[in-house]
């Protein structure tokens, strides 16, 4: 009894950390600024409206921020990257996996060393490269940037799940009377898609939230996404918390709920049958 | 049902031969074992009949057909995976039924004969659960029920029953003989497990090293080894095999102990170096043996006993002969004690010999 006790204590206080700026977030994005910038803190809101909410989707052509265009762009860039970044992991993934060629080792050591790169110092180069070529403030450029980004990091994820699928699987579809690419799709790729379906989270949060190097490469609404956006609620001598809060949201709310959809995939995957006895 | 034929068939990876110019022709509705040591070569073998590794020379023949370079799935076999390999998202039925999904047969026809194979099988109640939620036997039982539906022309079986426990080994190699009963069929069966062979096979490959040390019926490479490999690795518990010296009629064991040359080989004049082979069964305590006299030539020794090992029915007692413990079968056994002196009698009418090479100069009978 004690130590479930402690078990649920620790449990809540882990979510305490984990969910109270979350929480704190909501909570600002439904309140007026003075309240939130009251010392000391206001910790019971007295009065909580949506303002904030109606302001950011109806308060275009009054210096509003235009949500709709960043969340687009958003959607955009982070879809589309996301479903490049998991196709070439897929590809390059179970090629690691299964295949021997020269090079191999070397290969997979140069795409893990990418990673070891700050992406803030790419922003420079990236800059260059892009203003020359044209890419600057498109949707190609960011597109570009997360799939380069992320690509390393799927090849990485689903290898690993390939790996756990047996050859023999693949083989026996074969001799079943599949073609080799009929028993990737009806074998091989069922079984890795727990993995595929995580590696497609990570890419699209990778995407989806990513600051410092959209900021370097967007600059207008044909391209800005919505954590750049947020920067819209700052201006010389004010921040406007509140909305700043409510956009942080419309941010998470997508995100979450993808997290979820598929975490339930995920879960149930994990679980498919041991194959020896 | 179909004819197998290798010829010449090679495997390298690289500078190594996995499998050096086998040949081998298999007959419709046959029982063939490939049996040896692991790396010999024998599961290369059946990965290259089922397309699943490339072959470096020579042919394959399946049904009459050359089938070097077509892809497994238009090879018209069956195999059974030492994993199993049941697919771990489909329920059993699916598993079944997979082959004819995917070659497009109507869903009545794919029913049927998922029905008919899980009939065979008795695998009616299990048809709806996933291969996680099987037992070993059960998932050995669906392999093999994927194997019969497609109704090969040849059935592969790589090691299947190596994943069992004992029992349940024994219990699979007779549900496996029944079946080969009931479906004939042309059977290439792997394994390292020399009783398997024997028990199932019509004919047993042995191989060593990549090349065919002998094939025969059972009885062959039991009676009739054709070398000293494959008299030391058929037959439980193992063939006495020992290096001996022939001098004067005589052969000499290391040590001075010595056994008269067998009578029908008087007049070979072999000499030199070679290897006798007695099977337990062929020397035992005077008076527990197998046979009756008559047409065995026997040579009686007192040697002490080593160690016995009983099992019931009969009691396996080692003696020391020659600077080595022989094994030797007791019928009827009654007890001993390890350094009590016993009476052997070496039947030597059924003595092996094997020469320097390791080949045979003089079988059993």
């Amino acid at each position: 009894m004690g130590a479930g006790a402690a078990h649920s204590a620790a449990l809540f206080l882990a979510m305490l950390v984990i969910c109270a700026p979350g929480a704190w977030i909501v909570l600002n994005s439904l309140r007026p600024t003075v309240e939130i910038m009251a010392k000391p803190p206001v910790w019971i809101p007295r009065r909580l409206s949506l303002d904030a909410y109606t302001a950011m989707f109806g308060g275009l052509g009054q210096g509003g921020v235009p949500v709709l265009d960043y969340f687009r762009n958003s959607l955009i860039v982070s879809i589309t990257s996301t479903v490049i970044a998991v196709a070439v992991g897929i590809a390059g993934g179970y090629a690691f996996a299964r295949y021997r060629f020269k090079g191999k080792s070397a290969l997979f050591l140069g795409l893990m060393l990418t990673r070891t790169v700050p992406g803030i110092a790419l922003s420079l180069p990236l800059f260059i490269i892009f203003a020359r070529t044209g890419l600057i403030d498109t949707h190609l450029g960011l597109i570009f940037t997360y799939v380069a980004l992320n690509v390393p990091f799927t090849i990485w994820l689903i290898d690993g799940f390939f790996r756990q699928v047996p050859r023999d699987l693949a083989e026996a579809a074969q001799i079943d009377g599949c073609t080799p690419w009929q028993a990737f799709w009806q074998v091989e790729f069922p079984l890795a898609g727990p993995g595929i379906a995580s590696a497609a989270i990570f890419a699209f949060l990778t995407s989806w939230n990513e600051f410092a190097l959209a900021s370097q490469l967007t600059r207008s609404v044909n391209s800005k996404t919505l954590p750049v956006g947020l920067l819209d609620f700052t201006s010389e001598f004010t921040i406007d918390w509140r909305g700043m809060c409510a956009l942080a949201v419309v941010m998470i709310a997508p995100a979450l709920a993808l997290t979820f959809v598929i975490q339930k995939r995920l879960v149930s995957g994990l679980t498919f049958g041991a194959v020896k006895g | 049902m179909g004819t197998v034929t290798l010829e010449q068939l090679v495997k390298r990876y690289g500078a190594v031969e996995a499998v050096r110019a086998i040949d081998l022709d298999i007959s419709k509705g046959e029982f063939v074992a490939l049996v040896g040591p692991s790396g010999c070569g024998k599961s290369t073998t059946l990965r290259m009949i089922a397309g699943l590794e490339e072959i470096t020379s020579g042919t394959i023949r399946i049904g009459g057909e050359i089938v070097n370079d077509l892809p497994p799935r238009a090879r018209n076999i069956s195999m059974v995976f030492q994993s199993y390999a049941l697919y771990p998202h489909m329920s059993v039925r699916e598993n079944l039924g997979f082959s004819l999904k995917i070659a497009k047969r109507p869903q009545a026809e794919i029913d049927a004969r998922v029905a008919e194979a899980s009939d065979i099988l008795h695998l009616r109640e299990l048809l709806d659960r996933r291969p996680s939620q099987l037992s070993g036997g059960q998932r050995q039982r669906v392999a093999m029920g994927r194997a019969i539906v497609r109704k090969p022309q040849v059935f592969l079986f790589d090691e299947p029953l190596s994943n069992l426990d004992a029992k349940l080994r024994a219990q699979m190699r007779t549900e496996i003989k029944l079946l080969h009963a009931r479906v004939p069929s042309t059977v290439i069966y792997v394994t390292h497990d020399q009783v398997e062979a024997m028990t199932l096979a019509d004919r047993i490959v042995i191989m060593r090293d990549g090349l065919i040390e002998q094939v025969g019926s059972p009885e062959d490479v039991f009676h009739r080894p054709a070398t000293r490999f494959v008299a030391s690795f058929i037959g439980s518990p193992t063939m006495n095999l020992f290096d001996a010296e022939i001098a004067n009629d005589r052969i000499v064991f290391a040590g001075g102990d010595w056994l008269p040359i067998p009578d029908r080989l008087k007049n070979r004049a072999i000499r030199g170096r070679v290897a006798l082979g007695l099977r337990p069964d062929d020397v035992y305590p005077t008076g527990h043996g197998l046979r009756s006299a008559s047409g065995s030539q026997l040579v009686e020794r007192n040697l002490a006993v080593s160690v016995t090992e009983p099992l019931g029915n009969e009691t396996l007692v080692f003696v020391a002969f020659g600077g080595h413990d022989w094994v030797t079968r007791m019928l009827n056994p009654v007890p001993l004690e390890a350094g009590q002196t016993i009476g052997v009698s070496f039947d030597l009418a059924r003595a092996h010999l094997f020469g320097e090479d390791g080949r045979a100069i003089a079988t059993g009978d």
